[in-house]
């Protein structure tokens, strides 16, 4: 009998789960629902007089976070997947008033914060219906068989008599409650997919952006061998070449001229310790080999003991990225630093990295320079964005003038297990 | 003078072998990864050991790992490590696990044997010989430091030098000045830096390095 009652234990859980879930959502489409769209609807017409720069992109994302929070309960609770519509980001050149006006644009003319928008307004009474549909139901059919049995047994007689059709509607609406409470819960995020997912245009328009990027990235590694194929032919070939001229003069010239021949020798050892170093400097540019060695920690380790300045390090890796995200994040530290040194006129800098619970690699490098740092097209900061981007990172700088200057970057990746 | 070598690739393990013998050293095992390598510096316990920082089976830090477990399990013994590049980092690692009989090089420097052979007998011999490149490296990164400033550039030169484990007559001829002007520098260096006069010169090195805080 064990089986039958751990059957009905595990019924009534999932039951109780179906019921608590449907009445948060029916709760959150009114709280914060009705305000948020209120908030927003009420503030669009400041726009025009000027003040509506604030509330506006205040209230737009805070629908833009409900909306997100149904996506992750359709998918979590009801396995129906709805794909994140909007936009990228634009980099906001500051924080001021021109920022907040592009932060504007950037909402406004996404069609998918105005179905975010219509969503919130119809969700409010579709959402409390479905959602406290299966609460209803069960609560409905459980204050039946409570009563009842309470008449049965105790005599209470404080409820109402009813008739047999009565009870077997009340006694159906339980089974209902408790065999199809799920279902409703999936008609609900059914009913949000088909105005929260992207439509057609948007995700042929997220294709556009992802070909692009890639077709960067492509572009990008195309000059890099082709800069590799420069370096190695103007450098390390053309000393090898010497090199080896010098010996054969050597050869020739041995046995009549012997001091020519040791002279040319030295020549010759001299070309081979050059295209060493121009090989060196070449495979430093590519992978450097302590990066290879030590993984990102010990390569940014090795990297601020060679800076002019004092580099103050917190890393906390519980293990290592992949070798391309490795490699990405490494350049664009090294990147970052080499500004730092260059432009800031900064007295120190630090370097915080760190594997944050979203599965994201996090570089944080400051220093305490007098800022002012701009991304400029084809700057340093534009070549470390698109590198990033590969890998759907992304880098933002706060550099007010006076200082100091902040560069984030968050890259999303896993880690393996730490090597010992 | 007896030897271990440690190095992977055949090429540079058979041209070092050849060169070592050479000059009258005895290699007396050769090995081509970072746990046999452990094993022959610990069991041998040679008058130096040449190594090579990568190394299977990781083709990471092997070589250099070993070199600094064999030093902290035989104290002082002698390790001159060899690399394609080099990394204040490493040379730092180096220099923590204990004084002396230590070098750390870039293999090119090999091509220079008579200064190669000189700096392998210097670190049997308990001396330092840091490479050029590790030197320059921390000269550049100290630049900004006031007492450094205070240096004539000739006086730098001597620095860089001393560092390298160059003895006053090294460093005379390669500056082409008198021994007796070398001294001088090295007093003027030592007095502007506040560092202590040491007696031999590798406590003169590990006093440049521990001042130029490797």
């Amino acid at each position: 009998m064990s089986d039958g009652t751990s059957g009905f234990g595990r019924l009534s859980q999932l039951t109780i789960r179906t019921c608590v879930r449907g009445l948060v959502i029916a709760v959150l489409s009114v709280i914060p629902g009705i305000p948020l769209f209120i908030a927003s609807v009420v503030s669009l017409p400041l726009l025009a007089v000027g003040i509506g720069v604030v509330p506006v992109p205040m209230s737009l994302l805070g629908v833009r976070r409900r909306a997100s929070q149904q996506r992750r309960f359709a998918l979590e609770w009801s396995r129906v997947s709805i794909a994140t519509p909007y936009r990228p980001r634009p980099h906001e050149v500051s924080n001021g008033l021109i920022g907040r006006l592009q932060r504007c644009k950037w909402l406004l003319t996404d069609p998918a914060t105005w179905r975010d928008l219509l969503w919130t307004l119809v969700n409010a009474p579709v959402g409390v219906a479905l959602g406290a549909l299966p609460a209803f139901l069960v609560s409905i059919g459980v204050w039946t068989v409570v009563a009842d049995t309470g008449t049965l047994l105790f005599g209470w007689s404080d409820t109402a008599p009813r008739g047999f059709w009565l009870q077997v509607f009340l006694l159906s609406a339980l089974l209902a409650g408790v065999l199809a409470g799920p279902r409703i819960l999936k008609a609900h995020a059914q009913f949000s997919a088909a105005l929260l997912a992207p439509t057609r245009k948007e995700l042929d328009a997220q294709l556009g952006r992802l070909n692009e990027s890639r077709s960067q990235v492509v572009d990008a590694s195309a000059a890099e061998l082709r800069r590799i194929e420069r370096d190695l032919h103007d450098g390390a070939q053309a000393r090898l070449v010497s090199l080896g001229m010098s010996i054969g003069l050597a050869e020739q010239v041995l046995r009549n001229d012997p001091d020519l021949a040791l002279k040319l020798l030295a020549e010759a050892r001299e070309s081979s310790g050059q295209a060493l170093t121009d090989l060196r400097h070449l495979v430093r540019g590519i992978h450097p080999p302590v990066l290879a060695e030590r993984g990102l920690d010990g390569a940014v380790r090795a990297l601020a003991l060679t800076l002019p300045l004092p580099v103050d390090l917190r890393i906390e890796l519980p293990g290592r990225p992949p070798a391309p995200v490795e490699s990405a994040a490494y350049f664009a530290i090294a990147e970052v630093l080499a500004n730092v040194v260059k432009h800031s006129a900064a007295r120190s800098a630090w370097v915080q990295l760190e594997y944050s619970s979203q599965a994201r690699l996090i570089a944080i490098i400051g220093d305490d320079g007098a800022g002012g740092a701009v991304p400029r097209i084809g700057g340093g900061l534009r070549g470390i964005e698109r590198r990033l981007a590969a890998f759907d990172g992304v880098i933002a700088v706060t550099s007010p003038v006076g200082g100091p200057t902040v560069v984030t970057m968050e890259l999303p990746c896993e880690l393996s297990l730490a090597r010992t | 003078m007896r030897v271990v070598l440690g190095e992977d690739l055949t090429l540079l393990r058979d041209g070092l072998i050849r060169l070592l013998t050479a000059y009258d050293m005895e290699v007396v095992e050769a090995v081509d990864n970072g746990p046999a390598l452990l094993h022959a510096l610990v069991t041998h316990r040679p008058d130096v050991a040449v190594v090579d920082v990568r190394l299977p089976p990781t083709f990471t830090d092997e070589g250099l790992k070993a070199a600094i477990e064999a030093r902290a399990q035989v104290p002082g013994l002698p390790v001159l490590v060899l690399s394609q590049h080099v990394e204040q980092l490493y040379a730092r690692e180096l220099l923590s696990g204990g004084h002396g009989g230590l070098g750390y090089l870039l293999k090119d420097r090999v091509s220079d044997v008579r200064r190669f052979i000189e700096a392998v007998r210097t670190v049997a011999g308990g001396g330092t010989a840091m490479d050029p490149e590790v030197v320059s490296q921390l000269l550049a990164r100290r630049a900004r430091d006031e007492p450094l400033r205070r240096l004539t550039p000739r006086e730098r030169e001597v620095l860089a030098l001393m560092a390298e484990g160059r003895t006053n007559a090294g460093i005379a001829a390669r500056l082409v000045v008198t021994e007796k002007a070398v001294s001088k520098h090295i007093n003027n260096i030592f007095t502007k830096l506040d560092l202590y006069r040491g007696g031999d010169d590798n406590r003169r090195v590990l006093a440049v390095l521990t001042y130029l805080n490797i």
